[in-house]
């Protein structure tokens, strides 16, 4: 009776499960629930970087019709848990540790200072435009490079003798002295956004008095649940957060930023339901950015181009009230077989908000600059920098001296540059010319680390026989549900059209949230698990009645009286996770074009080759794919927050002055898999595919401007300015 | 108002399309009036002493409009401050219809206005008095989706789903008016669609799909 169900190829995957909601406009995210009594929530933020505020004035935008209340320092009731001590500047976690409405203090532009209250968004806003502010303005440091001498080991590092960000070194420490051919190059990554097309909301309502319930665009419904919980000291299970529907996100919706909190606590003044979304303006200084990095590599090479020394040494911006580490520096240790390699990794505070992770956070910055140093070196070694990188390839990780569970890139390489043409590639820069364009052929590697925490599933299935399976994780994109569908139809060997899939909903059974591309790792596994118990338990029940042989499982459930069944199971990593080194492995080939006079980078041609395990549902994870490699398109040729340090503010708070890819930029993009199940990650043998997606992708794309014009731009992103 | 599935209670006003230039003259006789309070020139505020930021702009002064809503004749009393968008969003509670950035700059936000693309969020909701809208919601007929709508799925068009109202809307716009010759024509005329997934590839198969496909659009 069990049917075969195979979603994993270009022919017979599933459409999206949420995509007749999406393509009419009735899939609700969190700003479109409705309330009879709604009242719309606008913030006013600080026009300084640093300093404090002398006065607010609110008295003439108190006199408009519709308003209820103006909240800031001066009135808050105070959120409960947000203690009394100074504002640390410790590490980022995932909580609220900056304290929205608490002092006069100004950490930063765009620093949420007051919010104004009113029966409609109008009044509401014209209100808003009526507050006057006063502030104690101090000197602000907002130019990361006029203060890169004062960057500083973060103290947490330093206490922590575990930390991955204390200084590393391994092998020869003179290795790069000896070495025969070396270089050595710095490479700058300005501030990004991840600007997701929905941006931030949250209606909160507060049920009860110590009942909150809140619809909240973030990436993990849990730990927003348990942050709320703690911000205003209610039991845990006291807090409901929804959210069904998010429209991206990209490491923005990780943390409970402080717009949210002020939500929470003008609903519980208020005592009835406040809505509050955030401006295009301030989606830039609220919900976080990769940071500024600026990485110095030198690399040392023998003459058949074997790696003798990698020596990635990288600083990160944070705040003033807070730590943000990321893994920028981490990748140099693992990805070639290098035997003497060092980093250092550190931190700049400047008077800015904090950042937090993007896209491929760490990695997509990090190798930038090595797989950018790599083609540097191979290109004076008269080595082909795919060749380069077979020679150096890593059989095992060095650095945690452990064999991979799977690395498939060496098919990656050979697939993706066969479908390229890469043989085509001739070696020397500008010898490559169509139509007065210069055309660049470039790649890299990239490689993701393997995120799997524990996760619950609960599978019931009803009378009817369709199945009804939840899980508290989200979909900001990827297309979760239509993963878990395909998991669980392919374990039940039931029609998908018969399967549910539940998420977004903190009272769903635990899920980690959507970040560090654990979601098919954890909670595919999960589902995995679920399913096979419900199986198992189908299965005894059907050999204790007649006729097994050609029942369904409706007729099972009816056979035993049983309206549903029920199973919920929990999945994990083994030991296997510290026997083995676990990474998702891929590469990108670019071929750009340059015009010869007005130096115009277009990106023509794309392939992108993953080694991430099992692919689960190929369309859903193509787009992925894609999403990603659009995302590095961005990141190498048009992505900058330009700060005007006179204020320390973005001068580019739009999408007219923040560039992201339009339609024109990006052309069809080939993806390709391996495909093979990696056993020992977990029991579906899937990795995660949306970080490395865009991991490597602005060094390919750098790589191929060098090649097209002999101009090696090191500082992102590569614009026309740059190239004539 | 609009009920909880904003639904807004109907009016027999079975004249008013057929009979637009008239009722043109009504409305700018209504709102005239009204305007008389709210925009009362700057120079003759001074001239009577009163400063311009004493402007009344409170909740009273409201316009009424009628507009035709995917079909839907409706009746509405809205705040001349008021967006398109968030008459469509707040009011209606027709919220496939996106605000992505509030200033015409994604796309997200895109309906049809008598048939003509618009983006919602640069124009006031009184600007379409006596005008048809048709918003995603409105695209398709009952159960069947539009080929657009059909397409988007087929060649999954979208992870995110934000901006992808607009897209279609855009997207269908592009067939209508001749620019969908060729993979680089629909590029150059979606591009002021923004899509931060990076649905561009798959929107662009869509739309040459339908186009090639002949479906009335």
């Amino acid at each position: 009776m069990i049917k075969q169900i195979d979603t994993t190829s270009e022919n017979n995957s599933l459409d999206r499960v949420d995509g007749r909601v999406k393509v009419t406009g009735t899939a609700t995210y969190s700003a479109e629930y409705s309330f009879a009594n709604l009242v719309h929530a606008v913030l006013i933020t600080s026009t300084i970087a640093k300093g404090h505020i002398t006065q607010i004035d609110s008295k003439e935008a108190e006199t408009i019709s519709g308003v209820l209340a103006i909240v800031s320092h001066l009135n808050s009731p105070g959120v409960p848990g947000y203690g009394t001590a100074k504002q640390p500047p410790e590490r980022a976690g995932m909580g609220t540790s900056f304290r929205v409405f608490y002092d006069s203090l100004i950490y930063f532009s765009g620093q949420p200072i007051a919010m104004v209250l009113a029966e409609t968004l109008e009044q509401a806003n014209y209100a808003a435009s009526l507050v006057k502010v006063t502030y104690h303005i101090e000197k602000h440091q907002t130019n990361f490079e006029e203060n890169l001498s004062k960057a500083y080991i973060s103290p947490g590092v330093l206490r922590n003798k575990n930390s991955p960000f204390q200084d590393y070194i391994r092998g020869d420490r003179d290795a790069l002295d000896k070495s025969k051919f070396k270089i050595e190059a710095t490479y700058t990554i300005p501030t990004q956004h991840h600007q997701p097309m929905e941006p931030h909301a949250i209606i909160a309502v507060w049920e009860a008095a110590d009942k909150l319930t809140v619809y909240d665009k973030n990436q993990g419904v849990k730990s927003a649940q348990g942050n709320l919980a703690q911000a205003f000291k209610i039991p845990r299970e006291n807090v409901k957060v929804n959210a069904q529907f998010i429209g991206g996100a990209f490491g923005s919706g990780i943390r409970v930023w402080p717009h949210t909190v002020a939500a929470v606590l003008a609903a519980k003044m208020l005592n009835r339901p406040v809505k509050l979304v955030l401006g295009r303006e301030l989606m830039f200084s609220s919900v976080g950015y990769r940071p500024y990095t600026v990485q110095k590599v030198s690399m040392g090479a023998d003459s058949d181009g074997l790696l003798t020394a990698i020596v990635h040494e990288g600083i990160g911006q944070t705040s003033s009230y807070e730590e943000h580490l990321e893994r920028t520096i981490l990748a140099s240790r693992v990805m070639y077989d290098c035997p003497n390699v060092s980093t250092k990794y550190r931190l700049l505070s400047l008077d800015a908000n904090t950042p937090t992770w993007m896209r491929g956070p760490g990695d997509a910055s990090g190798m930038f600059a090595l797989e950018c140093a790599l083609d540097e070196l191979a290109f004076d070694l008269k080595i082909d920098p795919l060749t380069m990188r077979l020679r150096n390839y890593a059989n095992h990780d060095l650095e945690r001296n452990l064999p991979w569970s799977a690395k498939g890139l060496k098919e990656c390489y050979e697939l993706g540059a066969e479908k390229f043409g890469w043989k085509n590639r001739s070696h020397e820069v500008r010898s490559m010319r169509k139509d007065g364009m210069l055309i660049g052929y470039g790649m890299a590697s990239s490689l993701y680390g393997f995120h799997r925490h524990p996760s619950k599933a609960r599978v019931v299935m009803l009378a009817n026989g369709t199945v009804i399976v939840q899980s508290a994780t989200m979909d900001i994109g990827p297309g979760t549900g239509t993963a878990m569908t395909s998991i669980a139809a392919r374990v039940l060997g039931i029609s998908p059209d018969k399967i549910r899939f539940e998420l977004g909903d903190s009272s769903l059974p635990d899920a980690p949230g959507q970040n560090g591309s654990s979601t098919i790792p954890s909670v595919g596994a999960a589902v995995h698990v679920a399913c096979e118990a419900l199986k198992k338990k189908l299965t005894e029940l059907g050999d204790a009645m007649p006729g097994s042989d050609t029942a369904s499982y409706a007729d099972i459930l009816k056979f035993h009286k049983l309206p549903e069944l029920e199973v919920t199971e929990e999945s994990r990593s083994g030991p296997e996770r510290d026997q083995y080194s676990m990474y998702s492995f891929g590469c990108h080939f670019v071929e750009v074009h340059v015009s010869l006079v007005t130096g115009e980078t277009r990106v023509k041609r794309v392939v992108t080759c993953a080694d991430v395990g099992k692919i689960i549902n190929y369309k859903t994870a193509r787009s992925q794919s894609i999403g990603g490699v659009v995302g590095g398109i961005g990141m190498a040729l048009m992505e900058e927050s330009v700060m005007d340090h006179r204020y320390g503010r973005y001068v580019t708070s739009d999408f007219a002055s923040y560039h992201i890819p339009v339609h024109s930029d990006i052309p069809q993009i080939d993806v390709l898999y391996v495909d093979k199940a990696d056993t020992l990650a977990n029991p579906i043998g899937a990795k995660g595919l949306g970080e490395i997606a865009i991991v490597g992708v602005a060094a390919a794309v750098a790589n191929a401007v060098f090649h097209a014009t002999g101009k090696r731009i090191r500082s992102l992103p590569i614009n026309v300015e740059k190239l004539i | 108002m609009a009920d909880e599935h904003g639904n807004v209670p109907q009016y027999p006003d079975e004249n008013f399309f057929g009979n637009l230039l008239e009722d043109r003259r009504l409305f700018l006789k209504q709102t005239m009036a009204i305007a008389g309070l709210t925009l009362t020139p700057i120079s003759f505020l001074k001239a009577t002493g009163q400063e311009e930021d004493e402007l009344p702009v409170g909740d009273e002064e409201k316009v009424q409009l009628t507009i035709q809503i995917n079909g839907k004749r409706r009746k509405l009393s809205v705040d001349p401050r008021t967006t398109t968008l968030d008459l469509l969003r707040e009011k209606l509670l027709l919220t496939g219809t996106k605000k992505g950035c509030d200033f015409g700059q994604c796309g997200a936000c895109t309906i049809f206005i008598d048939g003509q693309r618009l983006l919602s969020c640069l124009s006031l909701a009184v600007m379409q008095h006596g005008k048809k809208i048709t918003t995603i919601e409105g695209l398709h007929q009952g159960e069947s989706l539009h080929p657009m709508q059909e397409a988007f799925v087929k060649h999954d068009s979208f992870q995110c789903g934000y901006c992808t109202p607009g897209q279609i809307m855009s997207a269908v716009s592009c067939i209508r008016e001749g620019c969908a010759g060729s993979e680089d024509e629909i590029r150059s005329y979606m591009s002021g669609n923004l899509c931060r997934c990076g649905a561009y590839p798959n929107i662009v198969s869509a739309i040459l799909d339908v186009k090639s496909s002949g479906q009335k659009v």
